[in-house]
């Protein structure tokens, strides 16, 4: 029988895997497995056992300290052997990028990364992804027989109402030590920013006219308890931290709200909200692109709307 | 140090328009990534504190791409020769096509160390072509570095992953991509774009590479790639500022995205 396969780096990510690997699984009358590799590869068995997983495949083999690309996609496509998988669906974060289009080339498999969406049309896996920076989504699908997608992280939610059997499976895997080696590891260092997770976001763009300005910006963000977010054009010049950035260059968020303030609404920026389920948009020309993307506007100099709003706030 | 760094032309982005939901690409046009320039930077750099050695370029196709075109400017930068892969199979392709030259490509060349990339392309940003030429040549590879150097005997890459910083080494050869903070690519002198007019460029056809068309054939289908349309309430809020605010402020609480 024809078998999913999903893994991330990330735990959070895997049981979003786990649960649409679920839902494909039961509507194509396939199976899912899950894989769970490395350190305390084993705790994460049962959680993604309870958001789908029939089978989960652990190893915390000492080959996967780093996470080796060349020897995570060697692991995988072995127990994608193992257990008859025909899709492998990896998270797309840094390392699930790094591993995917390997794997894909081991098993001989059409694959497509940064998916931000997955459906099954007339039997074909149909992944949707963002082209020409952002500007159009492409529709596409693999001929293989063989297919791999790597899906960003929160395209999916993690759901535990229709768990799978969890049934913990040693595989077995025969794996050389890659020649890269690990030879530090420490915290990122600078500001630890999760926008990729945030449920609110404050965005900031070229409105604003001077460096000690944005901390009109942060402090609305602080009063809505929302994450700090800028366009690149500010960290380009250095007004705010390279890690804030949405869009193209930067993080693909979906928060609850987005309030944009003085973006005017670039593709290269908005592509990182457009998942948003609520976008606010404030800007003094009324002919901003942002207004089109925006479930409510304000047009106005968000160096009154600002303190207006803090106000309202309290 | 020998190192290969592989570039794409892509359209100028900024230039791309949309007209009833399609991407107009007419008259946009053709560029050397960023991403692409970070990393022929970087090999020029690594040549440098390698004391010897060289940098090619590898670039495929012609045609619409007008690779020629754009190459003088990455000879400019510092690279010491040019290989173009030159196909129409290669414009009708997808990455596993493209991975497929490329890599036979470099096995082609003497003592190759290095393979570098950008960590995608200005255009479509797959990141697919760099991991799949690894696998091909059966090279490991370290994606997202920031940053590269000569540690000893080994090459050692700095990367930074979502949330921690990792340092690695490897002795090659290896296949590294490459982040666009990893350096500031230089601007070519007036005098060494002259230069680079004299540098070998070599034109590979698929028969020197020991492929044929159908080792480049595509193993994807693209359904259709349209400008996405957005539902959006499009509310413009009206009255004085305080008005405005009072409003939106309880709007977003009615939406359940406020105040919880």
């Amino acid at each position: 029988m024809a078998d999913i396969l999903v893994y991330s780096d990330k735990p959070g990510v895997a049981l979003e895997l786990a649960s649409k690997g679920r839902e494909l699984a039961t509507a194509l009358d396939m199976r899912v497995s899950a894989a769970a590799l490395g350190e305390g590869a084993s705790e994460q068995a049962e959680g993604l056992g309870a958001h789908g997983a029939e089978r989960v495949y652990v190893s915390e083999s000492e080959a996967f300290v780093g996470y080796p690309a060349d020897v995570v996609a060697e692991a995988l496509a072995q127990i994608a052997r193992e257990s008859g998988a025909t899709r492998v669906i990896l998270g797309s974060t840094r390392r699930g990028k790094d591993v995917a289009p390997r794997l894909a080339q081991k098993l001989g498999a059409g694959c497509v990364t940064d998916v931000s969406d997955l459906v099954v049309e007339d039997g074909a896996w149909v992944a949707s992804r963002y082209a020409f920076g952002g500007a159009t989504v492409a529709k596409e699908i693999a001929a293989t027989e063989m297919q791999v997608f790597a899906v960003m992280p929160k395209t999916f939610e993690a759901d535990d109402s229709q768990p799978g059997a969890g049934e913990v499976v040693t595989p077995a895997l025969s794996l050389e030590p890659s020649a890269v080696r690990l030879v530090d590891r420490r915290p990122r260092e600078g500001e630890v920013v999760n926008l990729a997770e945030a449920e609110r976001i404050v965005g900031l763009g070229r409105g604003f006219q001077a460096r000690e300005d944005v901390a009109a910006g942060e402090k609305l963000a602080y009063a809505l308890e929302a994450e700090l977010a800028c366009t690149k054009g500010l960290a380009d010049f250095q007004w705010m931290a390279e890690e804030r950035v949405i869009g193209l260059s930067g993080a693909k968020t979906s928060p609850d709200v987005y309030i944009a303030l003085g973006i005017s609404g670039q593709i290269q920026h908005v592509v990182g909200v457009m998942g948003a389920k609520i976008i606010v948009a404030v800007n003094t020309d009324k002919d901003a692109p942002i207004f089109k993307l925006a479930d409510y506007g304000i047009v106005g100099d968000l160096y009154e709307v600002i303190p207006a709003l803090l106000e309202k706030i309290g | 140090m020998n190192i290969v760094v592989c570039v794409k032309t892509n359209p100028d982005l900024e230039m791309v328009r949309i007209k009833n939901r399609e991407p107009v690409l007419d008259a946009v046009p053709y560029k050397v990534g960023d991403l692409e320039k970070n990393a022929l930077e970087a090999a020029v750099q690594l040549r440098e504190e390698a004391g010897e050695g060289k940098v090619t370029i590898l670039a495929v196709g012609e045609g619409d791409r007008k690779i020629k075109e754009t190459l003088k400017e990455a000879l400019a930068m510092g690279a010491d020769e040019a290989v173009i892969i030159a196909d129409s199979s290669c414009e009708a392709t997808d990455q596993a096509g493209i991975a497929a030259a490329l890599a036979a490509a470099v096995e082609k060349m003497d003592e190759v160390d290095l393979v570098l990339f950008g960590e995608g392309s200005s255009d479509n940003y797959t990141g697919q072509v760099g991991p799949r030429v690894a696998e091909r040549l059966g090279w490991p590879q370290i994606g997202f570095a920031r940053a590269i150097g000569i540690s000893g005997d080994n090459l050692r890459a700095e990367r930074r992953m979502e949330d921690e910083v990792e340092v690695f080494e490897a002795p090659g050869p290896l296949v590294v991509t490459v982040v666009s903070e990893i350096n500031e690519p230089r601007i070519p002198s007036l005098m060494n774009i002259m230069k680079a007019g004299k540098k070998p460029v070599m034109e590979w056809g698929l028969d020197d590479l020991g492929l044929a068309s159908d080792d480049l054939a595509a193993q994807k289908q693209i359904l259709s790639n349209l400008a996405e349309e957005q539902d959006r309430k499009n509310i413009i809020l009206e009255g004085d500022i305080a008005d405005q605010a009072g409003e939106l402020i309880n709007a977003l609480t009615k939406e359940g995205v406020l105040g919880r």
